[in-house]
């Protein structure tokens, strides 16, 4: 089976390099593939050209639906490559060696995804559930059709200009409110079973103080919090940094966001090296 | 120092910019004054009151300018109230006066002697009693009128009530004689206990009885009214106690703190048609500019400000309570807003303002950090009497010594306290018991101060002074730092020491707030269109949001939250990590051709030429050479034939938009059609759209030339006609000899900001004046505007706002029968017209220059026409078109009057405002490269023609910190410093001047010297560059200074170089460029284009021929900051004209401008 590297990338997108070799041949650099991949797009969209390598030296009746392992994770196509590099590798070296199957698909572990129109749709049902948090989807659903589209396309084709076009409709918000309705996010860890936490959460609480990202994760994660005198257990890491716990939730929401709208924190162990 | 601060920092609200849009008044001790600038004189002033309002104006995206509330206990003053002409009014109540009858009403005392500085301002000029005949002590005051009229300039009404009922009108004020002349009884139908004067022509007051009463009658020509009409109380049953009137509105709170709105009210039906109850109770109300509304909850005693208040719905819609840090409180909440301004959109700046010079008056932050003393000082009015700096002035009101009283003698309060026992068991739950006691001591009562605070003795709290709010005149600012401490002990009474020593000594909590007695919002413009958010809630968080909404990771990290800073520090970090040692990998995402598909209206290139529907398209893709490129195709049909014409992005130079009225049009350029005079001009649906793709295309033709962020130090500056700026990087070759390059290939773009002037030099200090003559100054941004995204920096982009007036005229003939009528001839123009008569324009169908203006006042009439006009506007002429003169003769058939209204428009730039003095020309010494000048000398005509010089401008602190004021004999019009401090100037007379001994140490110079103008013209502009000094006469004429040397600098004559010159600007290399009218292009004729004379060289300083560049539409342009030497090649013919100028040197003959 081939296994390819991956890494994060730049502030607006992230890269992700892929470096592969096919398992059932002779390791060579020959079938190594090195990919810069952007942090905030997904595995399966990013990655025509992986596929288009390794079809050109795999026999056709082993090719079944290409999907990512990581040191024996299946990783969730639908999570952003950030998110699952922060979730799993971040404290790894560079670049981030990643396996592609093309057998043996983990249907308890994976959604399928034939084809591009199922990130579209996954794409754009989270933006419409994050505006739902954030506008009561007024904003969402005042945009035509094309808009939605280009806000698909901005991802698809690493546009950052096309995106944010339309997407800063999106980060609006009534002044007076002093930030969205609730601050749409999800909160990962490794060590749970349960996929994320998603809950609702307001940017101000109801004296007028702006919430931080502690406030958030005292509500939601205690645990992740390290209390004066200790010793620090997790790491608190959007978008592969370490934002203070001061740091106010409405700023990283607008600022911080992946492109479907969604505050994705990755709560991760300290590495005990 | 400090005061400079804060004066940058707070009055950046542009107090003078708008007539009416004025600083603020306080009542918080013995004079209480409100304030405003009209011209340099009020800039003293502004400052010192800003020094106490900077931190709860906490920076209102609205236009505050600041706002001052007086608590309970604040003492024996009462009141006063504010103009917006720079006057503040007070009623002093001397501690003694139950004794002897005496009044004493101050003003603060400021004026000009013939464009002379009059030594005595900013001190509290006793208002002469000469008219003994005053009964008793006045017990309110208020002013206003300045919009009835500017004739005479800073013309006001003030009308004060006496403790008696009376009611007394005060004569003759205006701006040289502020303490006006005389005080005329106004008959009453009753006995008044309060009055409020509008800026317009409503006076209404409240009389014992509960009913109020309206002046009528007031206009142009009686300020004082005729009559009074009686307006019953809104409920029968329940007086009136208070009354607050403004341009149009009227506002009453009756006895049971029920708040009432008068409906109905305008000039022409002052008493309104009925009363609307509103909610809320208040204890007193006010109405500040722009008829928005301040009051005083009964309740809570919190300031509220009525939200929604605009001018087609006045009574507003909620009132939402306003934190207001007191003066205490000050310090730390002003550090908080240091430590937000990081944030990098701190509103409209004033923090941002601080920044600018922060490095040079770091020292003075120690100063108010130093505690509550000082800022309390510059609360309390009398501290500002500044040091009295020309002995012959002494200040009026001789140093009495007094115990500190607390007296309690206004109706308003003995009324409050009527009301006052059933509140006191909800009351002393926030408040000491003794305050309410004391309010409702009556009028005769005095009560000693029960503070221990009150009995500092002057000394000892006067010695600790920092004087942090010192002038800002810098005649007058070192003195007044050294002699202020005794100052204050000497000058400021000591109710007034007393005064801020009980605000520092805070009996409240920290976090009780103040109980507040008294509002005046009359200096807080807030725009009604603008969201205020500083007071939505705390400070902090206030700030903080909006801080969100423009993220700036680009700022210095000494001015950043520490979670910013870490982000920023991380994020790179990451970069480092992730990217950089990866770069050579292949990118998962193939950048791929990117189109833009649109519809819109193109004026199409033959004849007739008319708007037709087109498709518009913008592809774009990466060059070879990884820049980003394209192309931009218009899909049109000729004759049923399917065609298009394209335009490679890379050859763009200019992006023109060109608002109107009726359409979103904007033009692009190119080399070609340059010169052809006649640009691809499209029309979007919407301005939206317009912008949209205007923000596209911009970015797009950066891109392709590789021009990104902030404008160089050389950058060559423009302004079109419609006060949309643009920038140039000049190309190393733009002054190369022989072959410079054409300035039709310079490649321009727009920064966000509305200008008309704009001056710039190699330092990249750039300043800018307004159609409003406020002054800017560039921050060093980019974008704003309709920029968004990466083609606008994140920082340094402010909101900036213009105004100007529209003009139509009204025109009547006279007939035997009826007299002057609106029936004019078949034959004449239009009754209401533009001024050619050629167009009709009506009140009503007249709309603003463009959608991005919005009116901000109604049509009136003006007075100002140039040859004069009657009592009622009208000018008068034989027949039309004619010349107009302001009286009627036998002879005169037809007349006219103007009307002007005002529009204002609201962008975004990177400018902040210089306030307070409005402006009308402004020059930087052009800087050689070599050159290391620390402190560069800026130099500026007022709109009213003084000559100024700025202080501390370095290319750190491009604001500079104060003006210097320089005499002359009459009011000046335009100025240029050259690059050896050669300062030259134009009067407006259209003489010129050259002003000698101007050096480093001696920066204002010594002396004028007269230049005659060139015979029988009268010259408008200068501009002087490293030697050569140009001027244009209003005739359009350019010429060149003969003869002059280092030994003679005036040099010897004036000599003829072209015609058809609108404006000129001579650069450090002594290049010469021009706005040129009537150049002829191969299509069309244009106005208004940029020019650049060709060779000119150090034996041929006159040049030799012109080269055409943009236009037309420009109106100004600055060449002043390109002083980067041009490679000089060497070839013999460069004084034969005929065997250089490779470039394609339109004939100018035909082009019409000489050479």
């Amino acid at each position: 089976m081939p296994y390819f590297s991956c890494f994060s990338g730049d502030s607006r997108g992230m890269t992700t390099s892929v470096d592969t070799a096919l398992l059932p041949f002779k390791p060579t650099t020959k079938h190594r593939q090195k990919l810069l991949l952007p942090r905030v797009s997904y595995l399966t969209l990013v990655t025509d050209k992986v596929k288009k390598h390794f079809l050109k030296v795999m026999r056709a009746e082993d090719v079944e639906e290409m999907w990512f392992e990581y040191e024996g994770t299946p990783l969730k196509w639908h999570y952003p490559i950030g998110v699952l590099f922060d979730l799993h590798a971040s404290n790894n070296v560079l670049p981030w060696s990643i396996t592609v199957h093309f057998k043996n698909f983990p249907d308890h572990d994976l959604l399928h995804c034939p084809s591009n129109s199922v990130i579209e749709a996954h794409f754009m049902s989270s933006i419409k559930e994050a505006d739902a948090l954030k506008h009561k989807s007024q904003v969402v659903n005042d945009m035509q059709k094309k808009d939605h589209k280009q806000l698909w396309m901005g991802l698809q084709n690493d546009k950052f200009d096309q995106f944010w076009a339309m997407n800063r409709k999106l980060m609006e918000y009534p002044t007076e409110d002093g930030g969205f309705r609730y601050i749409p996010f999800r909160i990962y860890q490794t060590m749970s079973d349960r996929p994320f936490i998603q809950k609702l959460f307001r940017p101000v609480s109801p004296e007028g103080s702006a919430h931080s990202l502690g406030d958030l994760l005292k509500e939601m994660y205690p645990d992740a919090i390290t209390n004066d005198g200790e010793q620090k257990r997790y790491q608190v890491v959007i978008h592969g940094i370490e934002p203070l716990l001061e740091t106010p939730l409405q700023w990283l929401s607008e600022h911080l966001s992946h492109p479907d709208n969604f505050l994705h924190i990755c709560v991760i162990p300290v590495p005990t090296d | 120092m400090s005061t400079r601060l804060t004066f940058l920092s707070a009055t950046r609200r542009r107090p003078t910019r708008i007539k009416g849009g004025i600083p603020l008044t306080v009542s918080q001790s013995v004079c209480c004054r409100a304030t405003a600038g009209s011209g340099v004189t009020s800039q003293v002033c502004n400052t010192n009151l800003w020094t106490a309002s900077s931190s709860p104006p906490a920076a209102g995206s609205g236009r505050a300018t600041g706002m001052w509330m007086k608590t309970l206990r604040e003492s024996p003053q009462r009141k006063g109230c504010l103009c917006s002409q720079g006057w503040s009014y007070a009623i002093d109540f001397p501690a003694t006066y139950t004794k002897d009858k005496k009044w004493n009403s101050c003003v603060r005392r400021r004026r000009w002697l013939r464009y002379r500085r009059y030594k005595a301002m900013d001190t509290w000029a006793k208002i002469p009693s000469q008219q003994t005949t005053l009964p008793d002590p006045f017990s309110d005051i208020s002013c206003g009128g300045w919009e009835i009229s500017e004739e005479p300039r800073g013309r006001l009404s003030l009308w004060a009530v006496s403790l008696q009922g009376k009611v007394w009108f005060r004569d003759g004020i205006y701006h040289h004689n502020p303490e006006g002349s005389l005080w005329e009884e106004v008959f009453l139908p009753g006995e008044v206990i309060q009055i409020s004067c509008g800026p317009g022509d409503l006076v209404w007051a409240v009389l014992w009885e509960g009913q109020l009463i309206v002046r009528e009658g007031i206009s142009r020509d009686c300020p004082k009214g005729s009559s009074w009409a009686v307006v019953e109380s809104p409920s029968p049953d329940v007086g009136a106690i208070h009354v607050a009137v403004g341009i149009n509105v009227v506002w009453a709170v009756t006895k049971d703190n029920k708040v009432w709105f008068r409906r109905g009210v305008n000039s022409h039906n002052p008493c309104g048609s009925g009363w609307i109850g509103m909610v809320g109770e208040m204890i007193t109300i006010n109405v500040g500019l722009n008829d928005q509304v301040w009051a005083i909850n009964c309740e809570d005693r919190a300031v509220y400000f009525r939200q929604g208040v605009t001018s087609s719905e006045l009574s507003g819609k909620t009132w939402k309570a306003i934190t207001v840090p007191r003066d205490g409180d000050r310090s730390h909440s002003s550090a908080s807003a240091n430590s937000l301004q990081s944030a990098g959109c701190y509103f409209c700046g004033e923090v941002r303002a601080q920044s600018v010079v922060s490095d040079a008056e770091s020292d003075t932050e120690k100063g108010s950090a130093d505690g509550a003393s000082c800022h309390a000082t510059s609360t309390s009015p009398e501290s500002f009497v500044d040091a009295p700096t020309d002995s012959s002035n002494p200040p009026t009101d001789p140093p009495k010594p007094r115990i500190p009283k607390v007296t309690s003698d206004s109706f308003i309060s003995e009324l409050v306290s009527d009301r006052e026992p059933g509140k006191s068991s909800r009351d002393t739950g926030s408040a000491p018991p003794a305050v309410p006691e004391e309010e409702s001591i009556p009028g005769e009562g005095e009560v000693k101060a029960p503070c221990a605070g009150s009995a500092l003795s002057p000394s000892q709290s006067g010695g600790p002074l920092d004087p942090q709010w010192s002038n800002v005149d810098l005649e007058e600012a070192q003195q007044a730092q050294t002699v202020a401490v005794q100052d204050t002990a000497d000058t400021c009474s000591l109710s007034s020491v007393a005064t801020y020593t009980l605000a520092m000594e805070d009996p409240y909590g920290a976090d009780e707030h103040p109980l507040w007695a008294w509002v005046s919002g009359g200096g807080c413009s807030v725009d009604s269109h603008s969201q205020l958010n500083w007071f939505n809630f705390s400070m902090n968080s206030s700030s903080l949001v909006s801080s969100v909404q423009s993220m700036s990771l680009s700022v210095s990290p000494a001015q950043t939250a520490a979670w910013r800073r870490q982000i920023f520090e991380q994020l790179s970090e990451r970069t480092k990590r992730e990217m950089d040692n990866f770069r050579h990998y292949e990118q998962a995402v193939e950048q791929s051709v990117w189109v833009k598909k649109g519809t819109m209206q193109w004026w199409r290139d033959w004849k007739p030429h008319k708007w037709i529907d087109v498709h518009f398209a913008l592809e774009q893709f990466s060059g070879p050479d990884g820049n980003k490129d394209g192309i931009l195709f218009i899909y049109y049909n000729y004759y049923e034939e399917k065609k298009y014409l394209h335009a490679f992005i890379n050859e763009v130079t200019i992006l023109v938009p060109v608002l109107n009225d009726s359409k979103h049009t904007f033009a692009i350029y190119t080399p070609e059609r340059t010169k052809q005079r006649w640009p691809i001009r499209l029309a979007a649906a919407t301005e939206l759209e317009m912008h949209d793709w205007l923000a596209l295309l911009s970015v797009s033709c950066c891109d392709s030339r590789g021009i990104h962020g902030p404008p160089s130090k050389q950058a060559i500056w423009s302004i079109t006609c419609k006060g949309d700026i643009f920038i140039s990087e000049p190309s190393p070759g733009l002054e190369a000899m022989p072959y410079p390059t054409p300035c039709d290939q310079m490649f321009w773009r727009q920064v966000g900001g509305h200008l008309r002037v704009v001056e710039c030099n190699s330092v990249g200090i750039v300043w800018g004046i307004g159609y409003d003559h406020t002054a800017w100054v560039h921050t060093g941004g980019y974008g704003g505007g309709f920029f968004q995204g990466l083609a606008s920096s994140t920082d340094n982009i402010y909101t900036q706002t213009d105004v100007k007036s529209v003009y139509i005229y009204e025109n009547q003939r006279w007939n035997p029968v009826t007299g002057y009528t609106n029936r004019g001839l078949p034959t004449d123009r239009y009754m209401w017209s533009d001024a050619s008569g050629l167009h009709e324009c009506t009140k009503t169908n007249t709309k603003p220059p463009s959608p991005q203006w919005t009116w901000v006042s109604d049509w009136a009439i003006d007075y100002s026409v140039s040859g004069g006009t009657d009592r009622e506007g009208w000018q008068f002429a034989a027949d039309f078109p004619a010349s107009y003169h302001g009286y009627k003769t036998m002879k005169d058939f037809v007349r006219r009057r103007r009307w002007a209204r005002k529009c204002k428009l609201t962008t975004t730039g990177p400018w902040q405002e210089i306030p307070p003095i409005p402006l009308s020309d402004v020059t930087i010494l052009p800087c050689t490269a070599q050159s290391s000048v620390d402190v560069i000398p800026v130099w500026a005509i007022s709109n009213k023609g003084d000559v100024l010089c700025r202080l501390g401008v370095t290319a750190l602190t491009p604001a500079g910190s104060s003006w210097l004021h320089v005499g002359t004999d009459q009011p000046f019009k335009s100025i240029s410093i050259g690059a050896a401090s050669q300062v030259w100037a134009i009067a407006r007379d259209g003489s010129a001047f050259y002003r000698g001994s101007v050096s480093a140490r001696s920066p204002a110079g010594d002396c004028w010297y007269h230049i005659p103008s060139p015979a029988k013209q009268k010259l408008k502009q200068v501009s002087v560059g490293r030697t050569s000094v140009y001027t244009v006469d209003e005739n359009g004429n350019l010429w060149y200074r003969q003869g002059v040397t280092p030994s003679y600098p005036q040099g010897s004559s004036w000599e003829h170089i072209s015609n058809n010159v609108r404006k000129v600007s001579v650069g450090p290399l002594d290049q010469v460029w021009i706005i040129a009218d009537k150049v002829q292009g191969s299509h069309s004729l244009s106005c208004g284009t940029v020019c650049h004379r060709l060779g000119v060289q150090p034996v041929e300083p006159k040049g030799q021929s012109w080269d055409y560049g943009i236009g037309g539409g420009w109106d100004h342009i600055t060449v002043r900051g390109n002083s980067v030497e041009p490679p000089r090649l060497r070839l013999p013919s460069l004084t034969d004209p005929s065997s250089r100028s490779p470039v394609p040197v339109r004939n100018t003959e035909v082009n019409g401008v000489g050479n």
